[in-house]
């Protein structure tokens, strides 16, 4: 319908005041492209991401290490945050933009190749969303455990540079895990009625939810955020493994 | 052309306009079931000129204020209107508008709440209680929403984007109307039985108006000319908080809903003026009161850069504000650069409502032409000289349903064939298609400029008889030219010839409410004389009544119904039902909670 | 301030059309609309637009503003300074004329929604904060500007499949009404094609009236989908709860979980 029935419509567009459309989909595209592969370096030529007592968020929690193996073994544990990534409904939209422009920009046209494909919708593996959240949480969890040790030098107590980096991350992480979409369904989201079996009172599941609701609304923002804490957790214990750096003890 | 072939329908009941009033009365009229209803627009569905209205349906349900009762509103409209309403209309208003109210929240409507749940109900100018069932500040959009999936959830035909141009007689009843699509100007004829006339006001004469484009008065101007009454043709309400700057919204509506929720009015010399005027009620007087007020300050000299007065809101905290005035708010930074949370604005009248039109039963809805029956703001009788803020959202959904109910009744009591004059539908599609042989004449735009241009100045919110017939003389010349306009381009969508027949019922109107001006030698309500600055009792008996004749226009002296005495004791207590033992209650404590 | 502004206008219909120019002069605060009324009334008296109340209340003066979908009497000329402001109709829809769309297609897709179905009578008793959610919903004016910039509907023409952010918005609205009876979510996974979403949110962008439409329509109906469909481990419960007879003791409305 829209092709045939306009002549002389599809301008380049350009909103006055605010950046170029493409902006935003080519920072997508750099910064996950960048990440994606720093991920495979990291996945395919490291065994270890432990120095002392800090542990790399992308070997966390050591599965490899459970068998007795260390080949590969962020392999283990590195689809969990992916696949919670992949599902997520914010990267959706920043992958469906940037990378099959379904679309490129609001209102730009796509490309002759995507009209010609038959659209069917997005991926059906992304309603399993909630799963991927469950294990985030689990592996959000060990994150903790390894932000309390990377306090604990063998002298005792302290603080160094690698113990403030791990904590900022695990707290970033936690705020993109908590505001997700699909558990603010499933704590109270997927209710009609809050107060019809309350008697007018304001719930438990009503205050989550509502909680919920207003981080929700900065998902995005904790989606970027906590993508780069693990980046740079990981770049900084690793370049402490290689060597490259030394760690600063604050305390 | 060949009326074999053109596109016709025939149902029992047709309603013409899909604003509120108009749904209302088709959502009714479907109700019952075993009648084919049909409604026409003259624009989308969805689009009228409810949308605009803002505060709150005005229904005495007492969630807030439980003193609140039918006897009240009864009460306040009355005097508001200053006596000229027609009482019966008042009383069965005031008795209805709550269960119309609770209808709507059957349907879908989700009003604001109490604190115990129910609906929230709001301060308004004139209301002795805290009366506005509202959605935030964009009532009328819920109220039109809720209605309009009704309707489309009911079997009823929708005719969207249709010009109607002429009511059609069998005899002295009503048999049909005659149009056209404007999407390809394709005729269109319509037969029915009843024909409920739901087509707004005409508030689109005044160069600052609050009104939408279709407000041009044609069902009343239509009706007027097929011999149906017009009456307080004169009464003309102005909002007295319309937004000044920049020219490019002048006139655009600031809901009532900011004085209810404390909005406070001052001066240049920050002084709040309102105080001087009304103490009792201040800045939450009536329209008509809190109009001339501002009126007056600017004339003497104490008005704003722009010739208005500041409205102040943003004691009330930001929060507050975009909660409960989200549309204002957004309103005012988008088009006039104000964050009303941090400063004062301002604000001059406004057109905003008509309070006259088709004389209605106040119980049917029936004119004086058999099978036609009028509801909403074309409708006459229940505002009397000076309407009241949120009534008119209670009007449509009262008097909307009763209209239906009405037509349906007659519908169903009329067996015979509905016959339409082959030779009036011909001249008629001649007549709508004549200004196509002068693309060069008068540009309907340019007329209807004028035609703004001159109420405004001469029957604006201060009136005396040179002015008016001055104005008079003007508009007449304006007629005269105005046979001479002319379209150019095709039948498609073509704005410029649509406006043709828009402008011809606006002059048409716009001579009515001269001629009811000048009869009504006194101040009252919206009516404003400079030469007559007092309300008097002897005018206070009497609506004017315009009706057609072979020798020119006639307007006749109708006396105003007189109360039976249980009414008229309502009236003529000292403070409003409820208000008795009060001690000195503000207004708006509460409101805000 | 430059004293006018350059106004490139599509005009022409179905079959064939291009941009006209014209020059208005400019006056303080003066919206798109405001222009194309100068234009009506000076230059092109046939120049076919739509609208009604010129305060965005009512959603008719839909177009796209240099390529963006937007309200024309919500935005301001003097965003525009200096440029030549390119104004079309909204192109997701077939053209009747000028800057006129024909949006029929959005009404019938109304009609085909389940109507609200209240499970008792009014008055409700609902409290403010249990309804804040569905409030916001009914923010909409139904421009179809949301319409116009999907790319499900704009680039794919999938109208047959899929219902629309508009309609997404609509159906949470009743499908969210804490008395709402009806069950929309079979609805939804089928006839409404919400899998048709790929939550890229060009519709939340345009959107005049600032509705968050894919974070809190289209996401937790998209939830509510897939609590029903494609949960094996709630489909699993709700089978044993069916097969003991038991009603949900969950505090949804037992249709709906």
């Amino acid at each position: 319908m829209a092709q045939a029935s306009q002549p002389g419509v599809g301008r380049p567009i350009k909103p006055s005041g605010k950046l170029p459309y493409w902006v935003e989909p080519v920072f997508t595209i750099v910064a996950f492209g960048g990440f994606v592969i720093y991920s495979l370096w990291e996945v395919f030529f490291h065994n270890t991401g432990t120095y002392h007592n800090y542990v790399s968020p992308f070997f966390s929690p050591g599965v490899a290490g459970w068998f007795g193996f260390h080949v590969l073994s962020a392999l283990y544990v590195v689809w969990v945050p992916f696949l919670f990534r992949f599902s997520c409904y914010y990267y959706r939209r920043e992958y469906y933009r940037a990378f099959s422009f379904h679309p490129f920009g609001c209102a730009v046209a796509e490309p002759k190749a995507n009209r010609s494909r038959p659209y069917k919708g997005e991926w059906k593996i992304n309603n399993l969303h909630r799963y991927a959240w469950f294990l985030a949480v689990i592996v959000l969890i060990f994150l903790w455990k390894d932000v309390v040790q990377a306090f604990i030098f063998p002298n005792g107590f302290g603080v160094g540079v690698g113990s403030l980096i791990l904590l900022v991350n695990a707290i970033l992480l936690t705020g993109y895990t908590f505001s997700c979409h699909a558990f603010r369904n499933m704590i109270g989201g997927r209710k009609d009625c809050f107060s019809c079996t309350a008697h007018g009172k304001k719930t438990t599941s009503y205050k989550l939810w509502h909680r919920i609701s207003e981080a929700n609304v900065y998902h995005g923002a904790w989606a970027w955020a906590s993508l780069f804490s693990v980046w740079i957790a990981d770049l900084y214990i690793r370049l402490l493994i290689m060597g490259v750096i030394h760690d600063v003890r604050l305390f | 052309m060949n009326i074999e072939t053109m596109e016709t329908h025939s149902f029992d009941i047709l309603v013409l306009g899909s604003g509120g009033a108009g749904l209302r009365a088709a959502v009714e009229a479907a109700s019952g079931g075993g009648m084919s209803v049909g409604i026409i627009g003259k624009s989308l569905l969805g689009k009228a000129h409810t949308v605009m209205a803002e505060g709150g349906a005005a229904a005495s349900i007492g969630n807030v204020d439980g003193h609140d009762s039918w006897q009240t509103h009864f009460y306040d409209t009355m005097k508001s209107g200053h006596y000229i309403n027609n009482f019966r209309t008042v009383e069965v208003f005031a008795k209805e508008a709550p269960a119309r109210v609770l209808e709507l929240e059957q349907w879908g409507a989700v009003f604001d709440r109490t604190p115990e749940g129910m609906i929230m109900q709001r301060a308004f100018g004139g209301h002795s209680f805290r009366r506005l069932a509202h959605i935030g500040d964009r009532t009328g959009m819920e109220l039109l929403r809720t209605l309009q999936y009704r309707a489309i959830s009911m079997n009823i035909e929708i005719f969207q984007e249709v010009t109607i141009t002429r009511l059609l007689m069998d005899g002295s009843r009503i048999a049909g109307v005659f149009g056209y699509h404007r999407s390809d100007g394709h005729f269109v004829l319509f037969k029915t039985k009843a024909l409920v006339l739901a087509t707004g006001g005409w508030g689109k004469v005044f160069k600052v108006t609050s009104n939408s484009w279709e407000s041009t008065g044609d069902g009343a101007a239509m009706a007027y000319r097929q011999g149906a009454e017009l009456q307080d043709m004169e009464m003309v309400q102005f909002h007295p908080t319309g937004m000044v700057w920049p020219p490019g919204v002048a006139g655009l509506l600031v809901t009532e809903g900011v004085r209810g929720e404390g909005g406070i009015l001052y001066n240049s010399e920050k002084d709040r003026f309102m105080l001087r005027y009304d103490p009792e009620r201040q800045e939450l007087s009536t329209r008509d009161v809190v109009a001339r007020s501002i009126f007056r300050e600017v004339q003497e000299g104490r008005g704003t850069p722009h010739g208005g007065a500041w409205l102040d809101i943003s004691n009330k905290g930001a929060d507050f504000i975009k909660k409960k005035l989200p549309g204002m708010y957004e309103q005012l930074l988008t088009l006039g650069d104000i964050d009303i949370t941090k400063s004062p604005f301002e604000v001059a009248p406004t057109c905003h409502y008509t309070m006259g039109g088709v004389k209605a039963h106040a119980e049917t809805c029936a004119t004086n032409i058999p099978g036609l029956f009028a509801a909403g703001e074309v409708a006459c009788g229940l505002h009397g000289a000076n309407r009241l803020g949120g009534n008119s959202l209670a009007d449509i959904l009262v008097f909307g349903r009763r209209a239906g109910i009405a037509a349906r009744d007659y519908a169903g009591s009329r067996t015979d064939d509905v016959a339409v004059s082959e030779k009036e539908i011909e001249a008629e599609a001649e007549r709508i298609l004549k200004p196509f042989s002068r693309p060069d004449g008068e540009n309907p735009y340019a007329i209807h400029a004028e035609l703004q241009e001159t109420m405004s100045k001469h029957v604006g919110i201060v009136r005396d008889q040179k002015l008016l017939e001055d104005g008079l003389e003007q508009i007449l010349k304006l007629q005269e030219r105005a046979k001479n306009m002319g379209a150019k381009g095709g039948r498609t969508y073509n704005p410029g010839w649509h406006a043709v027949f828009d402008v011809e019922n606006m002059l048409l109107l716009s001579e009515l409410i001269i001629r009811g001006a000048l009869e009504r030698k006194e101040s009252r309500g919206g009516h404003w004389r400079s030469d007559y600055p007092e309300e008097l009792e002897e005018m206070g008996q009497w609506n004017f009544v315009h009706e057609i004749s072979p020798n020119g226009d006639r307007i006749k002296k109708e006396r105003v119904p007189v109360m039976p005495p249980a009414l008229q004791e309502i009236c003529s207590r000292p403070v409003a039902p409820g208000k008795e033992p009060s001690p000195n209650v503000d207004q708006r404590k509460g409101a805000s909670s | 301030m430059s004293d006018q502004y350059v106004l490139s206008i599509f005009r022409g219909d179905q079959n064939e059309g291009e941009e006209k120019t014209y020059q208005v002069p400019a006056i303080p605060g003066m919206v798109v609309l405001d222009a194309v009324h100068y234009v009506q009334a000076h230059d092109a008296p046939d120049l076919g637009v739509r609208w009604n109340c010129k305060a965005a209340h009512c959603g008719s003066c839909s177009a796209e503003i240099n390529g963006m979908p937007k309200l024309m009497c919500k935005t301001r000329l003097d965003d525009y300074q200096g440029q030549v402001v390119h104004i079309q109709p909204m192109r997701t829809f077939p053209i009747v004329k000028d800057l006129v769309a024909d949006v029929s297609w959005n009404y019938e897709v109304a009609k085909k929604i389940e109507a609200f179905a209240p499970v008792n009578a009014a008055p409700f008793r609902m409290q403010q904060w249990d309804v804040d959610r569905v409030q916001e919903f009914h923010h909409c004016i139904e421009c179809f500007l949301c319409q116009d910039v999907c790319h499900v509907l704009r680039e794919h023409d999938a109208q047959d499949q899929y219902f629309g952010p508009r309609f997404m918005v609509k159906m949470a609205e009743f499908e969210m009404h804490p008395v709402d009876g009806a069950d929309r979510v079979p609805q939804l996974k089928n006839e409404g094609g919400i899998g048709m979403c790929n939550v890229t949110k060009c519709c939340t962008e345009v959107c005049p009236q600032h509705i968050h439409i894919t974070d809190n329509a289209i996401i937790p109906l998209k939830e509510r989908v897939a609590d029903r469909y494609y949960d094996p481990i709630r489909k699993f419960f709700r089978r044993l709860n069916k097969n003991k007879k038991e009603e949900s003791s969950s505090s949804t409305v037992p249709s709906k979980v």
